[in-house]
């Protein structure tokens, strides 16, 4: 699929999502409308239980919503089925978690293979770690590897399958401003050369600045857009 | 390979120890499946060629004599394929070197070449010469106890005549593969032995040339044994039949049928409960261990892996348990079998066995496995795999927990926090908890299935030797005597008290069922010989009617009160009518008894024995028994110690191997089921316990929490093992019943006591095992990592 810079990529209209978690019913998102374009470095900014999250596993097809409608390219997500919606993820999108969620039990190189295995026009796992600075990292295990280290190779897991959008849950929440710069450098460089659209979910102000627009949400809506007349650079950053 | 292999692989290492502990359990399972069912197998194969290689007849009848003539009228009878006749009688022989006298059955061979039927397999020296009226053959279990060899002489007493021959061979019968004094329960190989001699010597010995007292047959393909038997009776009833008998009622070939069916019992539940609990274990582990990698099995989805894919890459883990465990099960299955298969030799003598490991056995053990470990996996990688992924990112809701059952019906004060949480935590999970206790139950069911089968029959043993029968010798004679025979053998010095007994071959009868047995007449007021009823008390012998024990009489339809008639198998083949009027319970044979005085005048005889029973006095019984021996009129004397000496090795040697194996796969299923649930409870908890430990907690207090569970759940188990070992006992025993003999039901409290302690043992060990884990909990690790 061949997408032009400024094309829309999601189109969402009034997603509301309603979950209970033990006896609790939690408002996880009350009417969200929304469009993210082809290219775009996307930060979403917000309280914890704004949402965020919420919003973005409805984006990646890892929840639906309880009403309302997202399409991907014209394609209504909301009305696709279980093994659409693992055919859209294996195809299109890539995951970056706060916690990384590496696979223990295999290296940095197996944990990108894990993901290059199954998808259809994959870069080799060495390039991937290559582009996030990892390639001398490649045999360790995630627990010979300091957080930085980790959330790299995740970002490299989620982008070797070449994605059109890469989605990242606070991607350097666990991690300290010297490291966390290195793992939005490696963002930023990603979404430079591939033009891949990227959506960063952050508690962190500062990391807004690098964005070409920020959403901010609250109580489950999205309260304010701006766009950066001037992004910074990921290593101009501090916080 | 593809990354989500190397996965599997890592897994399963990183698992290792669970891995074991479950590919054992199912490796015993495989192994009772292989083991037991290569040797039935082979056993059956074995017996099938031997007996149509060896031409084993279909058909038998004995008569007093009969001319050669009338066996031309049976072979004409219509579903007889061809006869054969000889000769056969009972016999003493001395073997030089052994004291005792031993009984022998004599069976004439053809004086040219081979018989027919029932041929001979010759396993040492060579056949008989032609027309030697000095040589005989003799069985081979006979010549290995007594280490003859061909050269070697015997003297043997036939029909009062005494001559010395020499042994020119040892040979195996299809007819003696189970070489059985008829109304022992085992064998007695240096006291019971089989002869063969040529045709004119022994019908010189018998006078007997030119006649017959024994034909046997073979069935043209697709006759009615029924019809063919009642014909051969109708054509023998005036040579003095005893009626014609087919295999079911020859005994070796019976026995050989009972024990081959027994095996088969075996075959099916032992394995059943092995891969049961291993499916069980599986399951646990499994939920576990899924439930532990929830966030991974999400990551794959996040990634578009497939719930098929994430299924089967759990599948391939599972397999490769069971596989191990298969392969494991059907070595040590091949091995224990061969083990199992030899000592089967000792009892049935196949002149050869076939061993084989039949590649369907195989695979109906791999796939048995397989299916039981993904039976047992397959619900908790499904519930996983169908877990929608992002809810299955998010940290899991805190575990819904309640005051427990035992809380609420307790003074509030009265449980220690610890003791909540165990409660607590064991009726969280009431399902599991339950699995975990039947697991352990069936341990140690099999623990005291172990003990069953040898206290069991022991006390048979002790029921039919011991307290029905009190006498040191018995003396059988070669043909009727008057009663006073046994005042003169009680004379003789040593003798302290002698009782006459009289057997007869009979027919019981009652509507449609019939059964071929013995009565035994017995003195009024005799105590050598007391047949005993369901409480262990002596029975006295009624003026009139039967005494039958109570599986005879079921066999017959009858009860107290019911006519049963009695058709005599041999002199005049007279008829009775006899009440019954008395159940008594013997586990050997199907005897059935009658006052000796009632016997003599209802068949006519006049007052006549046709053997005696003797208590002697402290160190005189090698005396009387040479005695005894040296009269020409006494077929055969015996002695019950020795005889009940005997027993007790051969259910030592039987019940001893079988009992080892038990042990071991019991302690196997205790030991995966309790390591593992502690293992389980340890990786699930490992948090909550290290946060214990860094609220203050000792080792000891979070270890009294995590094991305080299991040991509740041990506790519990073990009243529960006592009822399913008593229901698996049960269930073999009714398994066991057949005409031969019916082993009771005898559990000693030792073998309870055997069972709980091997439970307790085993639980302590896989408890330290465990404990030595919480030493290494991570305290700093537990408050970083995210929930």
């Amino acid at each position: 699929m061949v997408i032009t810079q400024g094309e829309a990529v999601f189109r969402a209209e009034g997603l509301t999502k309603v979950y209970r978690l033990g006896d609790v019913e939690v408002h996880a998102l009350r009417g969200i409308d929304l469009m993210l374009y082809a290219g775009e470095f996307v930060v979403l900014l917000g309280p914890s239980g704004s949402g965020k999250s919420t919003l973005l596993n409805i984006l990646g097809g890892l929840d639906v919503p309880s009403a309302g409608h997202v399409w991907y390219h014209g394609e209504d997500l909301t009305a696709a089925g279980d093994a659409q919606l693992t055919q859209f993820r294996r195809d299109h999108v890539g995951f970056v978690f706060q916690f990384y969620n590496l696979i223990p039990s295999l290296t940095a190189r197996e944990n990108v293979a894990i993901v290059t295995d199954i998808a259809p026009h994959p870069m080799p796992p060495e390039d991937a770690l290559g582009l996030v600075g990892l390639r001398e990292r490649l045999d360790h295990f995630p627990a010979q590897l300091s957080g930085g280290e980790q959330q790299r190779v995740a970002i490299a897991r989620a982008i070797a399958k070449r994605p059109v959008v890469l989605l990242c849950d606070e991607p350097t929440g666990a991690l300290d401003s010297a490291t966390g710069t290195h793992v939005l450098q490696a963002l930023e460089q990603v979404n430079a050369t591939l033009g891949t659209t990227t959506v960063v979910i952050t508690h962190n102000v500062d990391i807004a600045r690098m964005a070409h627009r920020v959403l901010t949400m609250a109580d489950g809506r999205i309260v304010r857009e701006a766009v950066n007349a001037e992004r910074l650079a990921a290593k101009e950053l501090r916080w | 390979m593809k990354a989500i292999h190397r996965k599997a692989l890592r897994d399963l290492w990183h698992m290792r120890g669970q891995a074991l502990a479950i590919a054992l359990v199912i490796a015993s399972g495989i192994a009772m499946l292989v083991m037991s069912r290569a040797t039935l197998d082979s056993l059956v194969d074995t017996r099938d060629r031997l007996y149509a290689d060896y031409r084993f007849a279909d058909l038998w009848a004995q008569v007093q004599r009969a001319p050669e003539s009338l066996a031309g009228r049976v072979a004409q009878l219509p579903g007889v394929a061809e006869v054969e006749t000889r000769l056969i009688a009972g016999a003493k022989l001395e073997v030089p070197g052994f004291g005792e006298p031993v009984e022998a059955v004599v069976q004439s061979l053809p004086d040219q070449g081979e018989p027919v039927q029932n041929r001979l397999y010759l396993r040492a020296g060579r056949a008989l010469t032609p027309h030697a009226d000095d040589e005989l053959l003799v069985s081979d279990s006979f010549a290995q106890a007594h280490r003859l060899v061909p050269g070697d002489r015997l003297r043997v007493t036939l029909r009062g005549r005494t001559q010395w021959f020499t042994v020119v061979g040892t040979a195996v019968s299809p007819e003696h593969v189970y070489q059985i004094k008829p109304g022992a329960m085992f064998p007695d190989y240096q006291r019971y032995a089989i002869v063969w001699m040529g045709r004119r010597a022994m019908a010189a010995a018998l006078d007997m040339n030119g006649a017959f007292n024994q034909i046997t047959a073979r069935l043209a393909p697709g006759a009615s044994e029924a019809d063919t038997l009642a014909a051969v009776d109708q054509v023998l009833a005036r040579a003095g039949s005893r009626g014609a008998h087919g295999r079911m009622d020859q005994l070796s070939y019976r026995f050989l049928y009972e024990e081959f069916r027994q095996l088969g019992t075996m075959t099916r539940v032992f394995p059943a409960i092995f891969l049961g609990v291993a499916a069980f274990l599986l399951n646990v582990v499994f939920t576990r261990l899924v439930g532990a990698q929830r966030d991974q099995v999400a990551i794959l989805k996040a990634f578009g892996y497939r719930t098929a894919d994430v299924v089967l890459h759990y599948a391939l883990i599972v397999s490769l348990i069971g596989l191990a465990g298969s392969a494991l099960g059907v070595a040590a299955g091949a091995w224990l079998g061969t083990q199992l298969a030899q000592m089967y030799q000792l009892y049935f003598r196949f002149p050869f066995l076939h061993y084989q490991i039949g590649a369907s056995v195989v695979a109906i053990g791999v796939a048995v496995s397989l299916l039981a470990a993904l039976a047992g996996a397959g619900r908790a990688v499904l519930a996983a795999a169908a877990e929608p992924v992002a809810s299955a990112m998010r940290p899991p809701a805190p575990a819904r927990f309640r005051r427990a059952l035992l809380e609420r019906l307790l003074p509030r004060r009265s449980l220690t926090q610890p003791l909540r949480i165990i409660l607590r935590q064991i009726e969280r999970q009431p399902l599991r908890a339950a699995l975990t206790v039947t697991g352990l139950a069936f341990a140690g069911a099999i623990m005291m299935m172990a003990r069953f089968q040898d206290s069991s029959i022991n006390h048979m043993v002790e029921l039919a030797y011991r307290l029905s029968q009190q006498h040191d010798l018995s003396a059988t004679f070669t043909e009727l005597r008057p009663a006073r025979a046994a005042h003169e053998l009680g004379a003789l010095p040593g003798v302290r008290k002698v009782e006459g007994i009289r057997q007869v071959p009979v027919r019981l009868r009652h509507e449609n069922h019939s059964l071929k047995t013995a009565i035994e007449g017995l003195r009024p007021g005799g105590v050598l010989r007391r047949p005993i009823n369901d409480r262990r008390q002596p029975v006295d012998i009624p003026a009139d009617g039967l005494v039958l024990n109570d599986y005879l009489a079921r066999r017959l339809g009858v009860t107290v009160g019911d006519t049963v008639w009695v058709e005599v198998l041999e002199g005049r083949r007279a008829w009775a009518q006899l009440p019954v009027a008395h159940l008594v319970r013997d586990h050997v044979g199907l005897a059935a008894y009658v006052n000796l005085d009632a016997l003599n005048r209802a068949l006519g005889d006049g007052d006549v024995i046709s053997g005696v029973l003797l208590t002697v006095e402290d160190g005189q019984e090698a005396a009387v028994f040479h005695e005894l021996d040296r009269r020409p009129g006494v077929l055969g004397a015996g002695s019950r110690l020795a005889s009940v000496e005997a027993l007790y090795r051969s259910i030592a040697q039987m019940t001893g191997l079988f009992m080892w194996i038990s042990i071991l796969m019991g302690g196997i299923i205790n030991f995966g089921v309790v390591y593992n649930s502690a293992r389980i409870a340890l990786a699930e908890r490992g948090r909550e316990l290290a946060s214990l430990r860094v609220l203050g907690f000792t080792e000891g207090e979070v270890a009294t929490i995590l094991l305080g569970e299991l040991a509740v759940l041990v506790a519990l188990s073990i009243p529960l093992s006592f009822a399913v070992g008593y229901g698996l006992s049960w269930y073999l025993a009714s398994n066991l019943q057949s005409d031969l003999y019916r082993v009771p039901v005898h559990i000693p409290a030792s073998a309870y006591a055997f069972a709980a302690l091997t439970t307790v043992v085993s639980a302590v060990l896989s408890g330290l095992a465990v404990r030595e884990r919480i030493h290494h909990l991570d305290l700093i690790g537990v408050l970083k990592t995210r929930e």
